[in-house]
């Protein structure tokens, strides 16, 4: 206690003294815990290291100290500001790891609620299926030919080697044109397209054909006057039944997974050999053939599903496409879009096709809305 | 073609391994899909019994009805004696046609008759009827509902067992035969296939071949070229009381066909046995020689049916001196039917042109098992084995005898096919040996030549269905059966995959089902009084319908021209089913009748057309736009937790085009147009690039009305080819500047009818290159406006390659207003 300033007054700077910052830093640390909330703890910070506060007051008497005195009183201040100091940063850090947590627990939302942004749409199933079995082919490589729906006599039937009088087009109920005598009807195969391809594309024709086909046929369960076809055409050298056996075969794997196909003579006026294809039933794969304990209802227990009919092209064809048939050869397949959608969802009835019911389309996207 | 089995297995020894079910199994299988197997057995349960009339007594009622009561002798079944009656059971009976002592069929109480008619004593007519007297009808044995059955005396014992002594028990294949396969429509036919499946041979009843015309019997003449021949057999002395044997009639009724009379049973069963029809006339009633010809205009027939027909100068006909007496192939006359009198027949069989018997029969809406058989083709050898088959039957069982006979005309010649055996192989993908192809063929009836690989087939007469090579192969084929054929995926030479159109499209209507809509299908007929409904004037070219000849409901005769009808039903549909919230749209081609209507000529098809008459063909068949239309109606989106709900509206079918057309590049355009079925003051022409592709809006009230859909129900139609065919694929992208953005908002009043979109035009010619997106973000009308004018509030948004000062934005904001000033008089709101 010496120097200049001997004569300081002790009651002037009690703040420094060793006891008072001890108690400083107690109540600091004190209200410090105490905070419950950050705003507290801002109200603590003011208090207790603010500007205001007891240790900012006493780091401020330090330069009224003689110097040997400083020192000491320096480092005391200082340590006791730093242990407030790291006390409040570490208060902070609790307070706000639990006010994030507290707020994340009042964010919380239903995640399960609905949300109606839009309504649901829906392809119609036979757009949907169309457009599946499509791309099963132009992965292949094979182009897709689209053609009228109101059609000339002649692609349809003539060009198909069905000739006026041929009782095969008695089995297809035709839609005329009024007056028949012009010539034109709604298309009752999807075949004429091919004719048309072939006549417009020529050889090699790798094609598929889908779309409308129309039949004056019965209005039920299980009949549409108007309804889906889809076609395959193939015409080039060396094209054999092995091609045409290989290419429906692919077609029920890519469709309908490990199944296979057979195929049964039949008769069609454009195909010689003829044949119908069934496709293995692809739930069952056969196992309820037989067995009454279990039943099959896509198959009705046949083991077999009559999928479409095909064949070898008949020269005949070929020739009225101007397309030598001693050097050309080649297959044609077809089957019911619409009847496929049956068999493969269960749906009952051909007429909720086209009805226009909204539940009909919406029942493939997952039961939504 | 329903093939009793045990009639099989009379024409081929079968191995008893091939039973019933293996002989369907392997029809299957070579292209003669069995149907189903049926039995013939009886369908009643319960005592039905043969029964003895012993005594009846008519008793007149007061209904005008006169009963029988008879007493009648049903052996063990029998009541006891009574001083009365000797032992027997009383029945009540409303037929007439038997006498005392006649064997009859007796369903007593218990028995249950088919319909699940069961039988009880009940009392009637002032008696106890302990049973019932049964006709054919009752007991589904046929159509007889005339009286009850009378059984040959001796048939059996009163108290046998009726079922027994009514039903065979037989099995019946109920056969699907393909058009091609003619020969299969005859258990001659199906016996030989029957034969190959089971690798037996067969021995041919009708192989006698058509012999050289001679006209010793029954003057027949033959005018023009339908009728290739003609056998006529006279046959004497028939008993005309002379019963059908009962296996006969049991076989006729198990493949479809009613018992008649002996004469036409024998017709019936030859025809079913070997293909060929036959017809018998009565001798007696016959006029003159028998005369083929073509009809004259006006001539008349009665056919068998009692039907008068007016026939036409196609229609060829068997005619005798007193004139028509059959329309050939199809039907006989009624003058010259035999009867219960006739004992001389005439016995035709003939081979007819199968065009014409199938023109014939489908003019006259008469398909019979004999049209059916001619339209698809007769053995051309046939009728002279098939005659004397028949006459064979008639001597044996009614006693007649053949005294004359006549055959006219002739047989072509068998019909050769050369073919390489290769091809067979080549065609059907797998290696087929010769000799295979060779011995099937052989058991065919084929009769093969083989020189080294090629082979000379002179090809049997029943099997027209064989002409060219390609048949060979199927027929060797299916008879290989299929599932031989080895698996192979065929390569295309690349360049293929899917067409842009097909791809555009796709992308349409994934992009509208994403926005909301739902895809429907609809039948795409027609009615006039749809598209008075929908307003539509008398001029407007959704008038211009195409008919159909045969439509399938006279209320929708044409073909769509619009798919709003069918969309307006389905909203219909869907809200008597509650489901009031729509969006739904659908897509399809529609049908404009081009005026004057052309003939679509048919070019012969040996070979290609030449591209002036294909171009003929197309010129014929009209313009089919592919057209998609949607629906809104209830709300958009419903109320929810999160907001109360949006209604639907003219709105959103504008969102329906602008979402097509934005998913193949391009952006429609709009102006108010006047148009039906919408309402004059909210419908938006559509236009793609200056192109009109259709319309959107809410429709007319009085529609709404009319069509009693909600109110407010909006609807679009446009040409979906058409915006396909403008989709742009390619786009373009500058350099995205990272200057800042320079917000400018601007509030322009304009008069009510001027267009925001014209507006917004003006403000983007006149900002310049700067702007970078400008978007209109209020529409205000009301007092402080004034009457008749609209403020619309635009926010514009400018930036460059460089920071843009305020100054330079507001200078480029000042000449966009500038020109919407100079424009529409517009003027800038403080």
């Amino acid at each position: 206690m010496s120097g200049p300033n001997d004569n300081f007054d002790p009651k002037q700077v009690a703040a420094l003294d060793p006891t008072a910052v001890d108690a400083a830093v107690e109540a600091a640390l004190a209200a410090i815990a105490q905070a419950a909330t950050t705003a507290e703890l801002k109200a603590a910070r003011h208090d207790h290291a603010g500007d205001t506060s007891p240790l900012a007051l006493a780091n401020r008497e330090i330069g009224a100290l003689p110097p040997q005195a400083r020192k000491e009183a320096g480092q005391r201040i200082g340590q006791a500001r730093g242990t407030v100091a790291r006390a409040i940063a570490q208060r902070q850090e609790e307070l706000a790891a639990a006010e994030l947590e507290e707020a994340l627990v009042a964010d919380r939302v239903d995640v399960t609620l609905p949300v109606h942004l839009a309504p649901q749409g829906a392809l119609h199933p036979v757009t949907t299926l169309i457009d599946e079995m499509i791309d099963v082919f132009v992965a292949m490589g094979w182009q897709v030919a689209d053609g009228p729906e109101l059609e000339a006599e002649w692609y349809n039937f003539d060009a198909l080697n069905l000739a006026p009088d041929h009782p095969a087009r008695a089995l297809q109920d035709t839609l005329w044109v009024d007056p028949p005598s012009a010539g034109t009807l709604l298309r009752t195969q999807t075949s004429p397209v091919q004719v048309r391809a072939l006549l417009e594309r020529g050889v090699p024709l790798y094609v598929i054909s889908p779309g409308k086909v129309f039949r004056a046929d019965e209005y039920d369960a299980t009949h549409l006057p108007v309804f889906h076809q889809l076609e395959g055409l193939v015409v080039d050298k060396g094209i054999s039944m092995a091609d045409l056996r290989g290419t429906l075969d692919h077609l029920a794997r890519a469709m309908f997974g490990d199944v296979e196909t057979r195929m049964r003579p039949h008769y069609f006026p454009f195909t010689e050999p003829s044949a119908e294809v069934d496709l293995q039933c692809f739930v069952c794969h056969g196992e309820s053939v037989g067995n009454p304990d279990r039943p099959c209802r896509t198959c009705r227990s046949e083991g077999w599903i009559e999928w479409g009919g095909c064949g070898v092209v008949n020269p005949r064809v070929l020739q009225a496409c101007g397309i030598d048939p001693d050097v050309y050869s080649g297959f044609a397949f077809g089957m019911g879009v619409d009847r496929t959608v049956m068999f493969r969802t269960g749906a009952p009835d051909l007429r909720d096709f086209v009805e226009g019911d909204i539940r009909f389309s919406r029942s493939i996207l997952g039961g939504a809305r | 073609m329903k093939a009793p089995v045990s009639w099989l297995r009379d024409l081929v020894t079968l191995p008893p391994d091939v039973t019933t079910g293996v002989l369907a199994d392997r029809f299957t299988r070579v292209g003669l899909t069995v149907e189903h197997v049926e039995s013939t057995g009886s369908p009643v349960t319960g005592p039905l019994t043969v029964g003895r009339v012993l005594t009846f007594a008519d008793e007149p009622q007061k209904n005008g009805k006169t009963i029988r009561y008879c007493r009648v002798d049903v052996g063990d079944h029998n009541d006891d004696a009574t001083d009365e009656y000797p032992a027997s059971r009383g029945i009540v009976c409303g037929a007439h046609n038997f006498a005392e002592g006649d064997l009859v069929v007796v369903a007593l109480p218990g028995v249950v008759l088919p319909g699940d008619f069961e039988i009880a004593a009940r009392k009637t007519y002032g008696h106890v009827s302990d049973g019932m007297i049964c006709s054919e009808r009752e007991l589904g044995l046929g159509d007889d509902h005339d009286g009850i059955i009378v059984l040959p005396a001796g048939t059996a014992q009163p108290g046998a067992d009726a079922v027994e002594v009514l039903w065979s028990s037989d099995e019946v294949l109920d056969i699907d035969v393909t058009p091609d396969l003619s020969y299969c429509l005859s258990l001659r036919g199906l016996a030989r296939e029957a034969a190959i499946a089971a690798g037996v041979s067969y021995s041919d009843p009708y192989r006698q071949p058509l012999p050289e015309p001679h006209t010793d019997g029954y003057p027949v003449q033959i005018d023009g070229d339908r009728c290739r021949s003609f056998v006529a057999l006279t046959i004497d002395g028939i008993d005309p009381s002379a019963p059908t044997p009962r296996w006969m009639a049991d076989r006729l009724r198990a493949s479809g066909v009613r018992s008649i009379s002996l004469a036409v049973d024998v017709t019936n069963y030859v025809m079913l046995e070997s293909g060929q029809p036959l017809h018998a006339y009565d001798g007696a009633r016959l006029r003159g020689p028998i005369r083929v010809r073509l009809a004259q205009e006006g001539e008349q027939l009665r056919t068998l049916d009692g039907q008068d027909r007016r026939l036409d100068a196609d229609d060829l006909l068997i005619t005798d001196d007193s004139g028509p007496i059959g329309l050939a192939g199809v039907m006989g006359g009624e003058t010259t039917e035999v009867s219960a009198t006739t004992t001389t027949i005439v016995l035709e069989a003939a081979h007819f042109d199968s065009a014409t018997v199938s023109r014939t029969f489908r003019r006259h809406g008469l398909p019979s098992e004999a049209s059916k058989r001619f339209e698809r083709g007769v053995d051309p050898q046939l009728p002279y084995a098939a005659a004397h088959r028949a006459a064979a039957l008639l001597a044996e069982h009614g006693g007649g005898a053949v005294t004359a006979e006549t055959v006219v005309g002739g047989a072509p010649a068998a019909h050769r096919i050369s073919l390489r055996a290769g091809l067979i192989g080549a065609v059907l993908g797998t290696r087929v040996d010769q000799e295979e192809a060779v011995r099937l063929l052989t058991a065919a009836g084929v009769g093969v030549t083989a020189l080294g690989d090629s082979l000379t087939l002179d090809i049997p007469s029943w099997r027209v269905d064989l002409v060219d090579p390609y048949d060979i192969v199927e027929e060797v084929g299916s008879h290989i059966g299929y599932d031989r054929i080895g698996l192979r995926l065929p390569v295309p030479p690349g360049g293929g995959g899917l067409d842009p159109v097909i791809r555009d499209r796709r992308a349409v209507l994934r992009a509208v089902a994403a926005l909301g809509f739902t895809e429907i299908l609809t039948l795409p007929f027609a009615g006039q009084e749809e598209l008075d409904q929908l307003g539509i004037p008398a001029d407007d070219p959704r008038r211009r319908l195409i008919r159909l000849a045969n439509p399938l409901a006279e209320t929708h005769p044409y073909l769509r021209t619009t798919l709003l009808p069918g969309l307006l039903a389905a909203v219909a549909r869907n809200t008597s089913r509650s489901l009031t919230d729509l969006a739904i749209f659908e897509q399809g081609r529609t049908f404009l009748a081009d005026g004057e209507q052309r003939v679509a000529p048919r070019p012969a098809v040996h070979a290609r057309p030449d591209d002036a008459l294909l171009a003929e063909i197309e010129a014929a068949i009209p313009d089919q736009p592919h057209l998609v239309a949607a629906v809104v109606t209830g709300n958009w989106t419903a109320a929810g937790w999160s907001g109360p709900a949006v209604k639907a509206d003219w709105t959103h079918v504008v969102a329906f085009a602008e979402t097509a057309a934005a998913a193949v590049g391009r952006r429609v355009t709009r102006r108010a147009v006047s148009r039906a079925p919408w309402h004059p003051g909210r419908c938006a022409e559509l236009a793609v690039d200056g192109v009109v592709i259709g319309h959107a809006g809410e429709l007319h009230p009085e529609v709404v009305r009319t069509l009693r859909v909600p109110e407010r129900t909006a609807a679009v139609e446009f040409d979906l080819g058409a915006l396909l065919s403008m989709a742009n694929r390619s786009g373009a992208i500058g350099t995205l500047s990272p200057f800042p953005l320079a917000k400018e908002d601007v509030a322009l009043i304009v008069d009510r009818d001027v267009p925001a979109a014209e507006v917004e035009a003006a403000l983007v010619e006149g900002a310049g290159e700067l702007l970078e997106s400008i978007a209109l973000f209020d529409v205000y009308t009301g007092d402080q406006i004034g009457e008749g004018r609209k403020s619309l509030a635009f926010a514009l948004r400018f930036r460059g390659d460089r920071t843009l000062t305020d100054a330079e934005a507001a200078q480029a904001r000042q000449a966009a207003v500038a020109v919407a000033v100079d424009r529409f008089g517009a003027e800038q709101r403080a």
